[in-house]
C-alpha cells in the first residue's frame, strides 16, 4: 500500500495472462505516481517552512480539468485504435449481469470473419480472462487492486501486450460497477452497458451517469423472465429517459435468444472500421 | 470509490502546476464540481486529505464550488435547470434533455505561498 496515496501500490494494477505463469506487468509506477517524484527529484524538497512568513500567498489561475491526463491517453488510445482499424467497445454492468458470458458466445459467432481479442478487468484472480484464453483468443487480465474501474493507462499498458489484428474487434470489460467507471474514458469507440433481468427494471434511475454515457444497452437473462417480476418496457422506458440516444437490444447468452441482433450490431459497427 | 482517483489526479495537476511556479507549497485548491460531475463531495474531501499527504498540496484548504446543472430541450428547445439526467421538459414534458452545463469537474485556480 502506498503511504503517500493510499493506492494499493507497491502493487499497484497488475497485468496477468493466462497460460504465462510468470507473466506479470505493473503499471502507474512512472505515470499514476509522478506526485511522489516531484518530492524526490531536483532537491527543492519540503523543507522551507521558516520561507513560508517571508512569502507572499498568490493566487494562480489553472482552469484544468481534473480528468486532463486520463482524457489525453483515452485520445491518445483513441488513435492507436483507429490507426488500426480496431473497434474497442467498452463493456460495463453491475457484478455479474453476465458480461465475460456475453463474450463467451460472442467470440465463437465472430469466428471466421472477424478476429477478436478481449481485455478484462476485475479487482482479483484471472478467472475471466481463463474463460476467454479457452476460447484460443488473446486475452489479458487487469487486476486493479483496490481499484473500482479500468482507466486509460490500464488499456494502453494492456493493448501494447496483445497481438492486435487489423480490422477487429476488442472487447474491453470493465470491473463490475455501475458508477465509478462511468467517469474514465478508456479511447473506446462505444460503450455497451449490460443489465440482467434479476436487477430491477429502475437501475437506469439509480445509476442515471453510467446510462446517459452508454451508446448501447444489453438486457440479458431474457431466458429468466418468466421467473422474475421485471418490466422490460418499463425499464427500456427509464433508460431511454435517461439518455434518447441509447440503443437498445435484448438477449439471453445462456439460451442464445437475441443474439442474431447483437451480432448485426457488431457487424455493421465492424464494417464500418 | 473513484474519489481515490480523482483525488489523486487533483493533487497530481496541483503539484505540476506548482513545480511550475517554482515549487512552493500550496494553502489552498479551488475546485469546480458540477452538480452531475458524479463526484460525492463529502468522499472526495476525505480521500482528498489522504492523497495530499507528503505532497506540495498536504494540509491545502479544499473550496469547492459546487455548479448547478442545466439542460436544454432536443425537441422544442426549452432551457431550464435540472437536477438529474433523469430530466423531463417543464414545456413539453418530454425526457430529451441535452445537457448543456454541470458536469464540469476541474481545478480552477490554487493559493501557493
Ligand atoms: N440464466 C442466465 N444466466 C446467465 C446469463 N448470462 C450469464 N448468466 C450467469 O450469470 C452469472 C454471472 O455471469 P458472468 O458472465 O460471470 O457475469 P459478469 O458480468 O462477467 O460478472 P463480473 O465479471 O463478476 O462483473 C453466471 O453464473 C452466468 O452463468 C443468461 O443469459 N441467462
Ligand atoms: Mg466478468
Ligand atoms: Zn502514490
Ligand atoms: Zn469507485
Ligand atoms: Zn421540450
Amino acid at each position: 500500500m502506498c503511504d503517500t496515496c493510499g493506492c494499493s501500490s507497491g502493487e499497484g494494477a497488475v497485468l496477468r495472462k493466462p497460460g504465462s505463469e510468470g507473466y506479470h506487468v505493473h503499471i502507474g509506477e512512472d505515470a499514476a505516481h509522478q506526485h511522489h517524484h516531484h518530492e524526490h527529484d531536483g532537491g527543492h524538497g519540503h523543507s522551507h517552512g521558516h520561507e513560508h512568513e517571508h512569502r507572499e500567498a498568490r493566487k494562480v489561475e489553472v482552469e484544468q480539468d481534473v480528468l486532463l491526463k486520463n482524457n489525453l491517453l483515452a485520445e491518445r488510445n483513441r488513435g492507436w485504435f483507429e490507426a488500426r482499424r480496431v473497434l474497442a467497445l467498452n463493456f460495463l454492468s453491475s457484478p455479474g449481469s453476465g458480461k465475460t458470458t456475453l463474450l463467451e458466445k460472442t467470440i465463437p459467432m465472430l469466428a471466421g470473419e472477424w478476429p477478436v481479442a478481449v481485455v478484462e478487468g476485475d479487482q482479483q484472480t484471472t478467472n475471466d480472462a481463463e474463460r476467454i484464453h479457452a476460447l484460443g483468443v488473446p486475452v489479458i487480465q487487469v487486476n486493479t487492486g483496490t481499484g473500482c474501474h479500468l482507466d486509460a493507462l490500464m488499456v494502453q499498458r494492456a493493448i501494447r501486450e496483445l497481438d492486435l489484428k487489423g480490422r477487429s474487434l476488442l472487447c474491453i470489460e470493465n470491473v463490475g460497477n455501475l458508477v465509478c467507471p462511468a467517469m474514465f474514458d478508456l479511447g473506446e469507440a462505444a460503450r455497451v452497458v449490460v443489465i440482467s433481468v434479476t436487477e430491477g427494471e429502475d437501475k437506469p434511475l439509480k445509476y442515471p451517469t453510467m446510462f446517459h454515457s452508454a451508446d448501447l444497452c444489453i438486457l440479458n437473462k431474457t431466458d429468466l423472465l418468466p421467473y422474475v417480476d421485471f418490466d422490460v418496457e418499463r425499464c427500456r422506458e427509464y433508460a431511454m429517459q435517461v439518455n434518447h440516444h441509447l440503443e437498445w437490444l435484448e438477449v439471453s447468452a445462456r439460451s442464445g435468444e437475441g443474439l442474431d441482433r447483437w451480432k448485426a450490431w457488431l457487424t455493421s459497427r465492424l464494417e464500418k472500421i | 470509490m473513484h474519489e481515490m482517483s480523482i483525488a489523486i489526479s487533483i493533487v497530481d495537476a496541483v503539484a505540476d502546476r506548482v513545480c511550475q511556479e517554482g515549487c512552493t507549497t500550496v494553502s489552498s485548491i479551488e475546485l469546480v464540481v458540477g452538480r452531475l460531475s458524479g463526484v460525492e463531495v463529502e468522499s472526495l474531501r476525505f480521500c482528498f486529505a489522504a492523497a495530499a499527504a507528503d505532497t506540495s498540496a498536504a494540509g491545502a484548504e479544499l473550496l469547492i464550488v459546487e455548479r448547478e446543472a442545466a439542460g436544454a430541450c432536443e425537441d422544442c428547445g426549452a432551457e431550464f435547470p435540472i437536477a438529474s439526467y433523469h430530466a423531463c421538459c417543464p414545456s413539453c414534458g418530454r425526457f430529451r434533455v441535452r445537457v448543456t452545463s454541470g458536469e464540469e469537474l476541474a481545478v480552477k485556480s490554487i493559493t501557493i505561498e
